[in-house]
Protein backbone atom coordinates (compact mmCIF):
# COMPACT_ATOMS: atom_id res chain seq x y z
CA UNK A 1 0.00 0.00 0.00
CA UNK A 2 1.37 3.74 -1.06
CA UNK A 3 1.00 6.48 0.94
CA UNK A 4 -2.02 8.10 1.56
CA UNK A 5 -2.87 11.63 0.33
CA UNK A 6 -4.81 14.17 2.21
CA UNK A 7 -7.52 14.06 0.10
CA UNK A 8 -7.66 10.04 0.39
CA UNK A 9 -8.03 10.39 4.94
CA UNK A 10 -10.62 12.74 4.66
CA UNK A 11 -14.18 11.12 5.49
CA UNK A 12 -16.16 13.79 3.97
CA UNK A 13 -18.09 12.38 1.04
CA UNK A 14 -20.97 13.90 0.00
CA UNK A 15 -23.58 10.59 0.48
CA UNK A 16 -26.58 11.70 -0.41
CA UNK A 17 -28.76 9.87 -3.23
CA UNK A 18 -29.12 11.29 -6.57
CA UNK A 19 -32.43 13.85 -7.36
CA UNK A 20 -35.14 12.02 -9.15
CA UNK A 21 -34.34 8.86 -8.30
CA UNK A 22 -31.21 8.89 -11.32
CA UNK A 23 -33.76 10.04 -14.39
CA UNK A 24 -31.88 13.03 -15.87
CA UNK A 25 -31.00 14.22 -19.05
CA UNK A 26 -27.15 13.26 -19.85
CA UNK A 27 -28.25 9.71 -19.46
CA UNK A 28 -31.35 9.96 -21.57
CA UNK A 29 -28.77 11.55 -24.31
CA UNK A 30 -26.20 8.77 -23.90
CA UNK A 31 -29.23 5.70 -24.69
CA UNK A 32 -30.56 8.33 -27.48
CA UNK A 33 -27.43 7.82 -29.06
CA UNK A 34 -26.96 4.86 -28.31
CA UNK A 35 -30.01 3.87 -30.13
CA UNK A 36 -28.62 5.97 -33.31
CA UNK A 37 -25.35 4.36 -33.32
CA UNK A 38 -27.21 0.78 -33.71
CA UNK A 39 -27.76 0.51 -37.66
CA UNK A 40 -30.14 -1.98 -37.46
CA UNK A 41 -32.69 -0.14 -35.07
CA UNK A 42 -32.18 2.86 -37.28
CA UNK A 43 -33.41 1.23 -40.36
CA UNK A 44 -36.35 -0.74 -38.63
CA UNK A 45 -37.64 2.55 -37.29
CA UNK A 46 -36.72 5.01 -39.82
CA UNK A 47 -35.72 3.86 -42.96
CA UNK A 48 -38.02 1.14 -43.64
CA UNK A 49 -41.39 3.13 -43.00
CA UNK A 50 -39.61 5.55 -44.95
CA UNK A 51 -39.57 2.75 -48.33
CA UNK A 52 -42.56 1.43 -47.43
CA UNK A 53 -43.94 4.79 -48.16
CA UNK A 54 -41.67 4.83 -51.29
CA UNK A 55 -42.82 1.83 -52.21
CA UNK A 56 -46.84 1.92 -51.35
CA UNK A 57 -47.80 5.88 -51.58
CA UNK A 58 -46.06 7.09 -54.26
CA UNK A 59 -48.22 4.98 -56.61
CA UNK A 60 -51.19 6.40 -55.20
CA UNK A 61 -50.41 10.42 -56.66
CA UNK A 62 -53.19 11.60 -57.56
CA UNK A 63 -55.72 9.96 -56.22
CA UNK A 64 -57.43 12.02 -53.48
CA UNK A 65 -60.12 10.38 -50.26
CA UNK A 66 -64.07 11.25 -49.91
CA UNK A 67 -63.19 14.68 -48.70
CA UNK A 68 -60.67 15.61 -51.23
CA UNK A 69 -57.47 15.13 -49.45
CA UNK A 70 -54.84 13.18 -51.04
CA UNK A 71 -54.49 9.53 -49.89
CA UNK A 72 -50.56 9.80 -49.62
CA UNK A 73 -51.69 11.79 -47.09
CA UNK A 74 -53.65 8.28 -45.45
CA UNK A 75 -50.57 6.00 -45.97
CA UNK A 76 -48.47 8.37 -44.85
CA UNK A 77 -50.12 8.62 -41.82
CA UNK A 78 -50.19 5.62 -41.09
CA UNK A 79 -46.60 4.85 -41.63
CA UNK A 80 -45.33 7.39 -39.13
CA UNK A 81 -48.28 5.47 -36.64
CA UNK A 82 -45.94 2.38 -37.51
CA UNK A 83 -42.87 3.95 -37.16
CA UNK A 84 -43.29 5.50 -33.90
CA UNK A 85 -44.56 1.94 -32.76
CA UNK A 86 -42.01 0.11 -33.73
CA UNK A 87 -39.76 2.66 -32.28
CA UNK A 88 -41.13 2.77 -29.07
CA UNK A 89 -41.66 -0.95 -29.02
CA UNK A 90 -37.48 -1.10 -29.67
CA UNK A 91 -36.64 1.42 -27.07
CA UNK A 92 -38.80 -0.46 -24.18
CA UNK A 93 -37.88 -4.08 -25.22
CA UNK A 94 -34.51 -3.11 -25.06
CA UNK A 95 -34.88 -4.11 -21.06
CA UNK A 96 -34.94 -7.56 -21.87
CA UNK A 97 -31.25 -6.98 -23.36
CA UNK A 98 -30.36 -5.29 -20.48
CA UNK A 99 -31.34 -8.04 -18.29
CA UNK A 100 -29.88 -10.81 -20.39
CA UNK A 101 -26.52 -8.98 -20.55
CA UNK A 102 -26.53 -8.80 -16.49
CA UNK A 103 -27.14 -4.69 -16.65
CA UNK A 104 -30.17 -4.53 -14.37
CA UNK A 105 -28.19 -6.53 -11.71
CA UNK A 106 -25.26 -4.33 -12.26
CA UNK A 107 -27.74 -1.08 -11.97
CA UNK A 108 -29.05 -2.82 -8.28
CA UNK A 109 -25.51 -2.19 -6.94
CA UNK A 110 -25.78 1.64 -7.90
CA UNK A 111 -28.48 4.34 -6.28
CA UNK A 112 -30.68 4.74 -9.09
CA UNK A 113 -34.13 3.80 -8.14
CA UNK A 114 -36.12 1.10 -10.55
CA UNK A 115 -38.57 3.40 -11.23
CA UNK A 116 -36.48 6.03 -12.47
CA UNK A 117 -34.82 3.26 -15.21
CA UNK A 118 -38.10 3.14 -16.53
CA UNK A 119 -38.87 6.27 -16.75
CA UNK A 120 -35.21 6.60 -18.97
CA UNK A 121 -36.49 3.92 -21.19
CA UNK A 122 -39.91 5.51 -21.45
CA UNK A 123 -38.33 9.05 -22.37
CA UNK A 124 -36.07 7.47 -24.65
CA UNK A 125 -38.93 5.48 -26.63
CA UNK A 126 -40.95 8.69 -26.99
CA UNK A 127 -38.07 10.34 -28.13
CA UNK A 128 -37.30 7.49 -30.94
CA UNK A 129 -41.15 7.43 -31.47
CA UNK A 130 -41.02 11.17 -32.25
CA UNK A 131 -37.65 10.53 -34.53
CA UNK A 132 -40.02 8.17 -36.15
CA UNK A 133 -42.96 10.63 -37.30
CA UNK A 134 -40.78 13.37 -38.09
CA UNK A 135 -38.99 11.44 -40.36
CA UNK A 136 -42.00 10.10 -42.06
CA UNK A 137 -43.38 12.71 -42.38
CA UNK A 138 -40.44 14.74 -43.76
CA UNK A 139 -40.11 12.02 -46.48
CA UNK A 140 -44.05 12.31 -47.05
CA UNK A 141 -43.78 16.17 -47.49
CA UNK A 142 -40.63 15.79 -49.49
CA UNK A 143 -42.15 13.74 -51.64
CA UNK A 144 -45.19 16.39 -52.63
CA UNK A 145 -47.76 15.57 -49.24
CA UNK A 146 -50.03 18.24 -48.76
CA UNK A 147 -51.80 18.45 -46.14
CA UNK A 148 -53.80 21.57 -43.80
CA UNK A 149 -51.51 22.61 -41.21
CA UNK A 150 -53.78 21.12 -38.56
CA UNK A 151 -53.90 18.13 -39.75
CA UNK A 152 -50.29 17.77 -39.38
CA UNK A 153 -50.04 18.43 -36.11
CA UNK A 154 -53.31 16.60 -35.06
CA UNK A 155 -52.25 13.61 -36.55
CA UNK A 156 -48.64 13.84 -35.69
CA UNK A 157 -48.86 14.25 -31.71
CA UNK A 158 -51.65 11.33 -32.23
CA UNK A 159 -49.38 9.18 -33.58
CA UNK A 160 -46.58 10.27 -31.35
CA UNK A 161 -48.58 10.23 -28.09
CA UNK A 162 -50.50 7.14 -28.90
CA UNK A 163 -47.39 5.06 -29.03
CA UNK A 164 -47.15 5.25 -25.67
CA UNK A 165 -48.99 2.04 -25.53
CA UNK A 166 -46.35 0.57 -27.46
CA UNK A 167 -43.84 1.46 -25.13
CA UNK A 168 -45.68 -0.09 -22.57
CA UNK A 169 -46.22 -3.05 -24.89
CA UNK A 170 -42.38 -3.19 -25.25
CA UNK A 171 -41.43 -3.01 -21.35
CA UNK A 172 -44.24 -5.58 -20.79
CA UNK A 173 -42.36 -8.20 -23.15
CA UNK A 174 -38.82 -6.73 -21.99
CA UNK A 175 -40.17 -8.05 -18.52
CA UNK A 176 -41.34 -11.05 -19.63
CA UNK A 177 -38.22 -12.58 -21.96
CA UNK A 178 -34.72 -11.84 -20.72
CA UNK A 179 -33.58 -12.15 -24.38
CA UNK A 180 -30.77 -9.79 -26.00
CA UNK A 181 -32.80 -10.68 -29.40
CA UNK A 182 -36.08 -9.79 -28.74
CA UNK A 183 -36.63 -7.85 -31.25
CA UNK A 184 -35.95 -10.62 -33.65
CA UNK A 185 -39.71 -12.08 -32.44
CA UNK A 186 -41.73 -8.52 -31.96
CA UNK A 187 -40.49 -7.08 -34.89
CA UNK A 188 -42.74 -10.00 -36.73
CA UNK A 189 -45.27 -9.46 -34.09
CA UNK A 190 -45.65 -5.86 -34.67
CA UNK A 191 -46.10 -6.10 -38.70
CA UNK A 192 -49.35 -8.38 -38.17
CA UNK A 193 -50.58 -6.03 -35.45
CA UNK A 194 -50.09 -2.99 -37.93
CA UNK A 195 -51.53 -5.06 -40.74
CA UNK A 196 -54.74 -5.94 -38.36
CA UNK A 197 -54.70 -2.34 -37.28
CA UNK A 198 -55.10 -1.02 -40.86
CA UNK A 199 -51.78 0.66 -41.29
CA UNK A 200 -50.80 -1.21 -44.65
CA UNK A 201 -54.02 -1.62 -46.15
CA UNK A 202 -57.24 0.24 -45.15
CA UNK A 203 -59.79 -2.38 -42.98
CA UNK A 204 -62.12 -2.40 -45.60
CA UNK A 205 -60.15 -4.42 -48.03
CA UNK A 206 -60.65 -7.30 -45.31
CA UNK A 207 -62.95 -10.01 -44.94
CA UNK A 208 -65.47 -9.07 -42.42
CA UNK A 209 -64.88 -11.81 -40.20
CA UNK A 210 -61.25 -10.10 -39.83
CA UNK A 211 -62.29 -6.60 -39.70
CA UNK A 212 -64.36 -7.23 -36.75
CA UNK A 213 -61.21 -8.83 -35.33
CA UNK A 214 -59.19 -6.26 -36.11
CA UNK A 215 -61.02 -4.05 -33.94
CA UNK A 216 -60.06 -5.17 -30.72
CA UNK A 217 -56.41 -5.35 -31.65
CA UNK A 218 -53.56 -2.99 -30.32
CA UNK A 219 -53.02 -0.98 -32.84
CA UNK A 220 -56.39 -0.40 -34.87
CA UNK A 221 -56.95 2.73 -31.83
CA UNK A 222 -53.77 4.52 -32.44
CA UNK A 223 -54.33 4.09 -36.71
CA UNK A 224 -57.99 5.44 -36.59
CA UNK A 225 -57.38 8.11 -34.15
CA UNK A 226 -54.33 9.94 -35.64
CA UNK A 227 -56.02 9.36 -39.38
CA UNK A 228 -59.35 11.15 -37.60
CA UNK A 229 -58.22 14.63 -38.25
CA UNK A 230 -57.23 13.73 -42.07
CA UNK A 231 -60.42 11.63 -42.68
CA UNK A 232 -62.10 14.30 -40.81
CA UNK A 233 -64.25 11.57 -39.33
CA UNK A 234 -64.47 13.02 -35.58
CA UNK A 235 -63.30 11.41 -32.76
CA UNK A 236 -64.34 7.69 -32.84
CA UNK A 237 -65.02 6.47 -29.48
CA UNK A 238 -64.28 3.06 -30.25
CA UNK A 239 -61.06 3.57 -31.06
CA UNK A 240 -60.64 5.60 -28.01
CA UNK A 241 -61.82 2.61 -25.80
CA UNK A 242 -59.64 0.23 -27.77
CA UNK A 243 -56.38 2.60 -26.94
CA UNK A 244 -57.12 3.21 -23.45
CA UNK A 245 -57.83 -0.49 -22.94
CA UNK A 246 -54.53 -1.84 -24.41
CA UNK A 247 -52.81 0.99 -22.59
CA UNK A 248 -54.12 -0.01 -19.15
CA UNK A 249 -53.28 -3.72 -19.91
CA UNK A 250 -50.01 -3.71 -20.92
CA UNK A 251 -48.78 -0.80 -18.40
CA UNK A 252 -50.39 -2.46 -15.40
CA UNK A 253 -48.80 -5.86 -17.27
CA UNK A 254 -45.38 -4.20 -17.39
CA UNK A 255 -45.61 -3.22 -14.17
CA UNK A 256 -46.55 -6.09 -12.64
CA UNK A 257 -43.50 -7.69 -14.00
CA UNK A 258 -41.22 -5.04 -13.45
CA UNK A 259 -42.36 -5.23 -9.49
CA UNK A 260 -41.31 -9.09 -9.55
CA UNK A 261 -38.17 -8.37 -11.60
CA UNK A 262 -37.27 -5.61 -8.73
CA UNK A 263 -38.01 -7.82 -5.75
CA UNK A 264 -36.69 -10.46 -6.77
CA UNK A 265 -33.61 -11.45 -4.25
CA UNK B 1 -25.39 3.80 10.65
CA UNK B 2 -22.63 5.00 12.80
CA UNK B 3 -18.76 4.81 11.69
CA UNK B 4 -17.98 2.83 14.41
CA UNK B 5 -20.12 -0.17 13.50
CA UNK B 6 -18.17 -3.23 11.58
CA UNK B 7 -18.14 -2.60 7.78
CA UNK B 8 -19.66 -6.09 7.22
CA UNK B 9 -21.78 -8.51 9.96
CA UNK B 10 -22.64 -11.26 8.88
CA UNK B 11 -24.53 -13.56 11.78
CA UNK B 12 -25.81 -17.28 11.10
CA UNK B 13 -26.08 -16.32 7.47
CA UNK B 14 -27.91 -19.31 5.33
CA UNK B 15 -28.96 -19.67 2.01
CA UNK B 16 -30.19 -23.17 0.29
CA UNK B 17 -31.39 -23.59 -3.28
CA UNK B 18 -33.70 -26.76 -2.81
CA UNK B 19 -31.60 -29.65 -1.54
CA UNK B 20 -28.31 -27.91 -1.59
CA UNK B 21 -27.22 -25.88 1.22
CA UNK B 22 -24.93 -22.73 -0.54
CA UNK B 23 -24.30 -20.86 3.32
CA UNK B 24 -24.80 -22.90 6.16
CA UNK B 25 -24.77 -20.40 9.31
CA UNK B 26 -22.07 -18.23 8.06
CA UNK B 27 -20.26 -15.38 10.80
CA UNK B 28 -18.20 -12.91 9.54
CA UNK B 29 -17.02 -9.53 11.17
CA UNK B 30 -14.69 -6.90 9.21
CA UNK B 31 -13.97 -4.14 10.95
CA UNK B 32 -13.07 -0.89 8.72
CA UNK B 33 -10.43 -0.38 6.90
CA UNK B 34 -8.89 -4.61 6.69
CA UNK B 35 -8.55 -5.93 3.47
CA UNK B 36 -9.97 -9.43 3.39
CA UNK B 37 -9.69 -12.27 1.44
CA UNK B 38 -12.53 -14.64 1.26
CA UNK B 39 -10.85 -17.42 0.16
CA UNK B 40 -12.55 -21.08 -0.86
CA UNK B 41 -12.88 -23.81 -3.68
CA UNK B 42 -15.55 -23.19 -6.35
CA UNK B 43 -19.04 -24.13 -4.76
CA UNK B 44 -17.92 -23.21 -1.36
CA UNK B 45 -20.56 -20.46 -1.18
CA UNK B 46 -18.13 -17.38 -1.80
CA UNK B 47 -20.46 -15.62 -4.42
CA UNK B 48 -23.72 -16.59 -2.88
CA UNK B 49 -22.37 -14.88 -0.09
CA UNK B 50 -21.64 -11.67 -1.55
CA UNK B 51 -25.05 -11.52 -3.07
CA UNK B 52 -26.66 -11.78 0.30
CA UNK B 53 -23.78 -9.17 1.63
CA UNK B 54 -24.61 -6.61 -1.15
CA UNK B 55 -28.74 -7.31 -1.01
CA UNK B 56 -29.53 -9.14 -4.54
CA UNK B 57 -30.36 -12.21 -2.59
CA UNK B 58 -32.14 -12.63 0.37
CA UNK B 59 -30.63 -14.82 3.00
CA UNK B 60 -33.14 -17.92 4.42
CA UNK B 61 -32.36 -17.02 8.00
CA UNK B 62 -29.48 -14.64 9.57
CA UNK B 63 -28.47 -10.84 9.31
CA UNK B 64 -26.58 -8.69 6.83
CA UNK B 65 -25.61 -5.33 8.18
CA UNK B 66 -23.16 -2.90 6.61
CA UNK B 67 -22.03 -0.31 8.74
CA UNK B 68 -24.72 -0.95 11.05
CA UNK B 69 -27.47 -0.62 8.31
CA UNK B 70 -29.31 -2.53 5.93
CA UNK B 71 -26.97 -3.17 2.58
CA UNK B 72 -30.16 -1.25 0.31
CA UNK B 73 -29.48 1.61 2.43
CA UNK B 74 -25.26 0.90 1.85
CA UNK B 75 -25.34 0.92 -2.09
CA UNK B 76 -28.09 4.11 -1.93
CA UNK B 77 -25.76 6.13 -0.06
CA UNK B 78 -22.71 4.85 -2.60
CA UNK B 79 -20.99 3.12 0.76
CA UNK B 80 -20.60 -0.23 -1.01
CA UNK B 81 -19.69 -0.58 -4.09
CA UNK B 82 -18.71 -4.25 -6.17
CA UNK B 83 -16.84 -5.61 -8.46
CA UNK B 84 -19.14 -8.61 -9.81
CA UNK B 85 -17.82 -11.91 -11.55
CA UNK B 86 -20.01 -11.77 -14.19
CA UNK B 87 -22.60 -9.17 -15.38
CA UNK B 88 -23.68 -6.70 -16.62
CA UNK B 89 -21.76 -3.82 -18.74
CA UNK B 90 -23.49 -2.55 -22.52
CA UNK B 91 -21.65 -3.84 -25.11
CA UNK B 92 -22.71 -0.91 -27.22
CA UNK B 93 -21.53 2.26 -24.77
CA UNK B 94 -17.79 3.01 -25.17
CA UNK B 95 -15.55 2.65 -21.73
CA UNK B 96 -16.30 6.23 -21.09
CA UNK B 97 -20.32 6.62 -21.66
CA UNK B 98 -20.05 3.49 -19.37
CA UNK B 99 -18.40 5.40 -16.77
CA UNK B 100 -20.25 8.83 -17.10
CA UNK B 101 -23.77 7.27 -17.67
CA UNK B 102 -23.39 5.16 -14.14
CA UNK B 103 -22.32 8.56 -12.53
CA UNK B 104 -25.24 10.17 -13.00
CA UNK B 105 -26.86 7.37 -10.87
CA UNK B 106 -25.25 8.57 -7.68
CA UNK B 107 -25.64 11.91 -5.96
CA UNK B 108 -22.04 12.77 -5.99
CA UNK B 109 -19.40 10.94 -7.42
CA UNK B 110 -15.45 11.31 -8.17
CA UNK B 111 -14.31 12.67 -11.17
CA UNK B 112 -14.91 10.40 -14.49
CA UNK B 113 -11.14 11.05 -15.99
CA UNK B 114 -10.37 10.43 -12.23
CA UNK B 115 -11.76 7.03 -11.85
CA UNK B 116 -10.66 6.26 -15.70
CA UNK B 117 -7.06 6.68 -14.64
CA UNK B 118 -6.85 4.73 -11.30
CA UNK B 119 -8.93 1.77 -13.08
CA UNK B 120 -6.06 1.84 -15.83
CA UNK B 121 -8.49 2.10 -18.85
CA UNK B 122 -8.27 6.19 -19.59
CA UNK B 123 -6.22 5.12 -22.48
CA UNK B 124 -9.24 3.19 -24.01
CA UNK B 125 -11.76 5.48 -22.88
CA UNK B 126 -13.38 5.79 -26.27
CA UNK B 127 -13.35 1.84 -26.87
CA UNK B 128 -16.53 0.01 -27.08
CA UNK B 129 -17.27 -2.20 -24.31
CA UNK B 130 -17.92 -5.43 -26.73
CA UNK B 131 -14.41 -4.66 -28.20
CA UNK B 132 -12.71 -4.93 -24.81
CA UNK B 133 -10.70 -7.57 -23.32
CA UNK B 134 -12.40 -9.66 -20.41
CA UNK B 135 -9.85 -7.74 -18.23
CA UNK B 136 -10.16 -4.45 -19.89
CA UNK B 137 -14.04 -4.95 -18.67
CA UNK B 138 -13.32 -6.07 -15.62
CA UNK B 139 -11.09 -3.06 -15.00
CA UNK B 140 -14.20 -0.94 -16.22
CA UNK B 141 -16.36 -2.58 -13.20
CA UNK B 142 -13.59 -1.56 -10.92
CA UNK B 143 -13.83 1.98 -12.34
CA UNK B 144 -17.55 2.14 -11.89
CA UNK B 145 -16.67 0.70 -8.47
CA UNK B 146 -14.76 3.44 -7.74
CA UNK B 147 -17.17 6.16 -8.44
CA UNK B 148 -18.73 6.77 -5.54
CA UNK B 149 -15.44 6.46 -3.18
CA UNK B 150 -17.04 3.41 -1.24
CA UNK B 151 -15.92 2.97 2.73
CA UNK B 152 -16.44 -0.99 1.40
CA UNK B 153 -15.37 -2.14 -1.61
CA UNK B 154 -16.39 -6.01 -2.69
CA UNK B 155 -14.77 -7.82 -5.51
CA UNK B 156 -16.21 -11.24 -6.15
CA UNK B 157 -14.23 -13.07 -8.10
CA UNK B 158 -12.48 -10.53 -9.53
CA UNK B 159 -9.99 -11.71 -12.05
CA UNK B 160 -11.93 -14.87 -13.46
CA UNK B 161 -10.95 -15.74 -16.89
CA UNK B 162 -8.08 -13.18 -17.32
CA UNK B 163 -4.97 -14.22 -18.33
CA UNK B 164 -1.65 -14.13 -16.43
CA UNK B 165 -0.92 -10.24 -17.61
CA UNK B 166 -4.77 -9.13 -17.25
CA UNK B 167 -4.57 -10.42 -13.88
CA UNK B 168 -1.03 -8.89 -12.59
CA UNK B 169 -2.85 -5.26 -14.44
CA UNK B 170 -5.93 -5.71 -12.82
CA UNK B 171 -4.33 -6.11 -9.31
CA UNK B 172 -2.15 -3.44 -9.93
CA UNK B 173 -5.03 -1.08 -10.27
CA UNK B 174 -6.60 -2.23 -7.41
CA UNK B 175 -3.03 -1.51 -5.16
CA UNK B 176 -2.93 1.85 -6.77
CA UNK B 177 -5.92 2.50 -5.20
CA UNK B 178 -4.76 3.18 -1.82
CA UNK B 179 -7.33 4.99 -0.13
CA UNK B 180 -6.61 4.87 3.17
CA UNK B 181 -9.81 3.66 5.37
CA UNK B 182 -11.15 1.74 2.23
CA UNK B 183 -12.05 -2.04 3.56
CA UNK B 184 -11.57 -4.40 0.84
CA UNK B 185 -13.62 -7.82 0.54
CA UNK B 186 -12.39 -9.91 -2.25
CA UNK B 187 -13.77 -13.57 -2.63
CA UNK B 188 -11.34 -15.21 -4.93
CA UNK B 189 -10.19 -18.90 -5.66
CA UNK B 190 -6.55 -18.03 -6.74
CA UNK B 191 -4.78 -18.54 -3.24
CA UNK B 192 -1.58 -15.74 -4.43
CA UNK B 193 -4.17 -13.61 -4.81
CA UNK B 194 -4.81 -13.76 -1.15
CA UNK B 195 -1.65 -14.52 -0.16
CA UNK B 196 -0.21 -11.10 -2.14
CA UNK B 197 -3.15 -8.69 -1.61
CA UNK B 198 -4.77 -9.54 1.80
CA UNK B 199 -4.46 -8.64 5.29
CA UNK B 200 -6.41 -11.60 6.11
CA UNK B 201 -7.75 -14.33 5.09
CA UNK B 202 -11.22 -16.08 5.73
CA UNK B 203 -11.39 -20.07 4.24
CA UNK B 204 -14.75 -20.76 3.27
CA UNK B 205 -15.89 -24.78 2.82
CA UNK B 206 -19.25 -26.09 1.84
CA UNK B 207 -20.66 -22.38 3.20
CA UNK B 208 -18.79 -22.42 6.06
CA UNK B 209 -15.69 -20.72 8.02
CA UNK B 210 -13.12 -23.67 8.01
CA UNK B 211 -10.13 -20.92 9.17
CA UNK B 212 -9.57 -17.02 9.78
CA UNK B 213 -6.55 -15.27 10.30
CA UNK B 214 -3.50 -13.22 8.92
CA UNK B 215 -1.81 -15.11 6.27
CA UNK B 216 0.78 -16.28 8.02
CA UNK B 217 -1.52 -17.62 11.00
CA UNK B 218 -3.04 -19.33 8.02
CA UNK B 219 -0.01 -20.85 6.54
CA UNK B 220 0.69 -21.65 9.77
CA UNK B 221 -2.42 -23.96 10.54
CA UNK B 222 -1.06 -26.24 7.56
CA UNK B 223 3.14 -25.75 9.05
CA UNK B 224 5.88 -27.88 8.39
CA UNK B 225 7.35 -29.05 4.95
CA UNK B 226 7.56 -31.33 2.31
CA UNK B 227 9.81 -33.67 1.66
CA UNK B 228 9.97 -35.38 -2.25
CA UNK B 229 12.44 -37.72 -3.67
CA UNK B 230 11.86 -39.88 -6.89
CA UNK B 231 12.30 -43.77 -5.31
CA UNK B 232 10.54 -46.53 -7.36
CA UNK B 233 8.62 -48.97 -4.81
CA UNK B 234 9.21 -46.49 -1.75
CA UNK B 235 8.29 -47.98 1.42
CA UNK B 236 5.83 -46.42 2.98
CA UNK B 237 5.26 -47.57 5.90
CA UNK B 238 9.06 -47.36 6.68
CA UNK B 239 8.65 -43.61 5.91
CA UNK B 240 5.70 -42.86 8.34
CA UNK B 241 7.17 -44.34 11.14
CA UNK B 242 10.09 -41.71 11.22
CA UNK B 243 9.05 -39.03 13.62
CA UNK B 244 7.85 -35.95 13.42
CA UNK B 245 5.91 -37.45 9.32
CA UNK B 246 2.41 -36.71 9.03
CA UNK B 247 1.71 -38.28 5.72
CA UNK B 248 3.18 -40.06 2.97
CA UNK B 249 1.68 -40.38 -0.29
CA UNK B 250 3.10 -41.75 -3.71
CA UNK B 251 2.54 -40.50 -7.19
CA UNK B 252 4.27 -42.84 -9.52
CA UNK B 253 7.52 -42.84 -8.91
CA UNK B 254 7.96 -40.12 -7.04
CA UNK B 255 6.79 -39.88 -2.72
CA UNK B 256 6.23 -37.14 -0.95
CA UNK B 257 6.26 -36.60 2.85
CA UNK B 258 5.02 -34.20 4.93
CA UNK B 259 6.68 -34.10 7.77
CA UNK B 260 7.56 -31.57 10.53
CA UNK B 261 11.00 -32.41 10.90
CA UNK B 262 12.19 -32.38 7.32
CA UNK B 263 16.05 -33.31 8.62
CA UNK B 264 15.37 -36.82 9.58
CA UNK B 265 13.14 -37.80 6.76
CA UNK B 266 15.66 -36.55 4.19
CA UNK B 267 18.58 -38.29 6.12
CA UNK B 268 16.72 -41.70 5.93
CA UNK B 269 15.74 -40.81 2.09
CA UNK B 270 19.65 -40.47 1.23
CA UNK B 271 21.43 -42.96 3.68
CA UNK B 272 18.95 -46.18 3.91
CA UNK B 273 17.53 -45.96 0.41
CA UNK B 274 17.85 -45.17 -3.38
CA UNK B 275 16.17 -42.81 -3.64
CA UNK B 276 17.22 -39.47 -5.69
CA UNK B 277 16.25 -35.95 -6.59
CA UNK B 278 15.38 -35.32 -3.13
CA UNK B 279 13.76 -32.18 -2.62
CA UNK B 280 12.51 -29.81 0.82
CA UNK B 281 10.17 -27.27 0.11
CA UNK B 282 7.80 -25.35 2.37
CA UNK B 283 4.29 -25.74 2.29
CA UNK B 284 3.14 -23.27 1.01
CA UNK B 285 -0.63 -21.66 1.24
CA UNK B 286 -1.90 -24.35 -1.47
CA UNK B 287 -1.26 -26.71 1.20
CA UNK B 288 -3.04 -24.94 3.87
CA UNK B 289 -5.86 -24.07 1.21
CA UNK B 290 -6.28 -27.64 0.24
CA UNK B 291 -5.66 -29.38 3.94
CA UNK B 292 -8.48 -27.25 4.97
CA UNK B 293 -10.60 -27.25 2.22
CA UNK B 294 -10.38 -30.45 1.15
Amino acid sequence: MTATTSSTTTRAVDRRPPMLGGFCAPVLAIEIRRVLRNRRTLLFILVMPAVFFLLFGLPTRGENLDNGLPVTGWIMISLAVYAAMVATTSAGAAVATERALGWSRQLRLTPLRPAAYVATKVATAMVLGLLGVLVEFAVGAASGVRLPAHVWVESGLTAWVGALVFAAFGLFVGYLAPAENVMQFVGPALAILAMLGGLFVPLELLPDVMRQIAKFTPVYGVGQLARAPLTGTGVDWAAVANVTAWTVFFGLGAARLFRRDTTRV
Amino acid sequence: MTDSAPAVDLAGLTKTFGPVTAVDGLDLRIAPGEVVAFLGPNGAGKTTTVDMLLGLARPDAGTVRLFGGEPADAVRHGRVAAVMQTGGLLKDLTVAETVRMTAHFYGHTRPVAEVLERAGIAGIADRAVGKCSGGQQQRLRFALALLPDPDLMVLDEPTTGMDVEGRRDFWQAIRADARSGRTVLFATHYLDEADAYADRIVLIRQGRVVADGTTAEIKNLAAGRVVRATQPGADQAALAALPGVRSVEVRGDAVLVHTGDSDVVARHLLTRTDARDVEITSRNLEDAFLTLTA
